[in-house]
């Protein structure tokens, strides 16, 4: 990377172009787990960007001190770290949404996004690249998590931030079968598979559209 | 402390539970990272399956001891030993460190000691296992054991039931996508969109098992803390 970039650049780059999820194909196994509702979605957006941020921050800031030899260990340990501070930070003020991620938080450390981004930028420029870098790159993340968060709570409970959506009339009854039922399926595994699946396939037919596969 | 409340039957249970009706990859999303990058080639796929296993297995085990020992609420009381009062201490909020730092030293202590006896299987394995670090299913496998509190002998086999679930399912979605390779794919959709849609339509297979519950001990309800949806709303028991 050469510092004739404009900052911007660094911003603005992830969000799309290197989509972690779409593009990239990092950080999927948080983003298909933490989805079935809309507000886990955005506390794991929330708590991703910023980890991912500071973490490039810091081992921006550390990389001319780490040897090549101790580097994973050393990312390792600034990453989990700051993956202390969310968790305890989540405990202590949401305690409901952390009890839900449950695992989910403590795995941020092995969430590859942030062990890319460091790896692959931060170690070779300045720290306040570094943590735009990382932060785009986890609202990135962010973004389409809520989307599938949305499409998942949406069809799955008829709700979003546990405000129901579809009205309860709509449902089927005993008296009236043939209305609507929730789509049990969203809530489950295979449904998060299909919509990245579906999204990665529109991401794909967007950006490149001229060549053929 | 050992066995808990558990059985013989309970681990095979507990066995059969984990590699098949709450696989780790298709059903807790772990491990995706490694399982979409390297499932190209079922030979390369048999090799990070069986390294995610052996991992999966030693670090379990060390961490439920570190756990047990030394970062569980009143886990130092052992300390008393000594003559210093560690009851009191809780240092679960280490946890997080401790754990990852002891999957990556046992990944390098296993590195070598494999590298140092057996050349064939490091060829192997060797280039896999610096990936495992980081690998979501390590630590998530741990993680999972530790929050649901099982003593020592059922770790091992939960450990040892979740990487062979994982091998068992990068297994299989590398052999279908040798097939595939020789498939017309919509464009777009080639590469990484159908491999996400083969392997829901794997998880929706394993689905199937849904509901079974073999896990526990003989007459012990089921407590699950760690369901990523809320129970209050979810139309369909996922365990």
């Amino acid at each position: 990377m050469n510092k004739k970039l404009p900052l911007s650049e660094y911003f603005l780059d992830p969000l799309w172009k290197n989509n972690q999820i779409l593009v990239a194909i990092l950080g999927i196994c948080s983003a298909l787990a933490v989805t079935t509702t809309l507000s886990t979605a955005i506390t794991m957006g929330i708590s991703v960007s910023l980890v991912t941020a500071f973490s490039c921050y810091f081992v921006s800031l550390l990389r001319k001190f780490t040897p090549d030899s101790v580097r994973m260990i050393t990312q390792l340990a600034v990453i989990s770290s700051f993956v202390i501070i969310v968790d305890q930070f989540l405990r202590a003020y949401f305690f409901t949404i952390s009890k839900t991620l449950s695992v989910f938080v403590g795995l941020i450390i092995t969430n590859c996004i942030v062990m890319g981004r460091t790896e692959s930028m931060a170690r070779n420029v300045p720290p306040i690249p570094a943590f735009l870098d990382g932060l785009s790159a986890g609202l990135g993340y962010g973004i389409v998590l809520v989307l599938v968060g949305a499409l998942r709570e949406f069809f799955g409970f008829g709700q979003l931030f546990n405000v129901q959506l579809i009205p309860n009339s709509w449902y089927a009854t005993a008296e009236h079968p043939q209305r609507f039922q929730n789509l049990g399926i969203m809530v489950l595994a295979p449904a998060a598979f299909f919509i990245i699946g579906i999204f990665i396939w529109i991401a794909n037919l967007i950006s490149k559209p001229e060549k053929p596969a | 402390m050992w066995m808990g409340d558990y059985k013989l039957i309970n681990l095979l249970g507990l066995m059969i539970q984990t590699i098949f009706i709450q696989n780790i990859l298709l059903s807790y999303f772990l491990g995706m990272c490694s399982y979409l990058a390297c499932s190209n080639r079922v030979k390369t796929a048999n090799g990070l399956g069986m390294a995610v296993t052996v991992v999966l297995v030693g670090a379990g085990t060390i961490n439920w001891f570190v756990h047990t020992f030394i970062t569980a609420k009143g886990a130092l009381s052992w300390l008393s030993f000594f003559g210093i009062n560690g009851s009191g201490i809780d240092l679960s909020f280490l946890e997080l460190i401790v754990f990852i730092s002891v999957i990556a030293a046992f990944v390098q202590v296993l590195e070598i000691i494999i590298e140092r006896f057996s050349p064939a299987l490091y060829h192997a394995l060797g280039m896999f296992l610096p990936l495992i670090t980081v690998n979501c299913a390590i630590l998530g496998g741990v993680l999972f054991g530790i929050t649901r509190e099982y003593p020592c002998i059922p770790i091992i086999v939960f450990s040892l039931g979740s990487g062979l679930g994982w091998w068992l399912a990068i297994a299989l979605i590398a052999a279908i996508r040798e097939k595939l390779t020789y498939s017309h794919i919509p464009r777009g959709l080639n590469g990484m969109g159908i491999t996400f849609i083969m392997t829901g339509l794997m998880a929706m297979a394993f689905m199937g098992l849904l509901g079974i519950n073999l896990a526990y001990p003989t007459g012990q309800e089921p407590q699950i803390l760690e369901e990523s949806t809320p129970p209050a709303k979810e139309p369909l028991s996922l365990s």
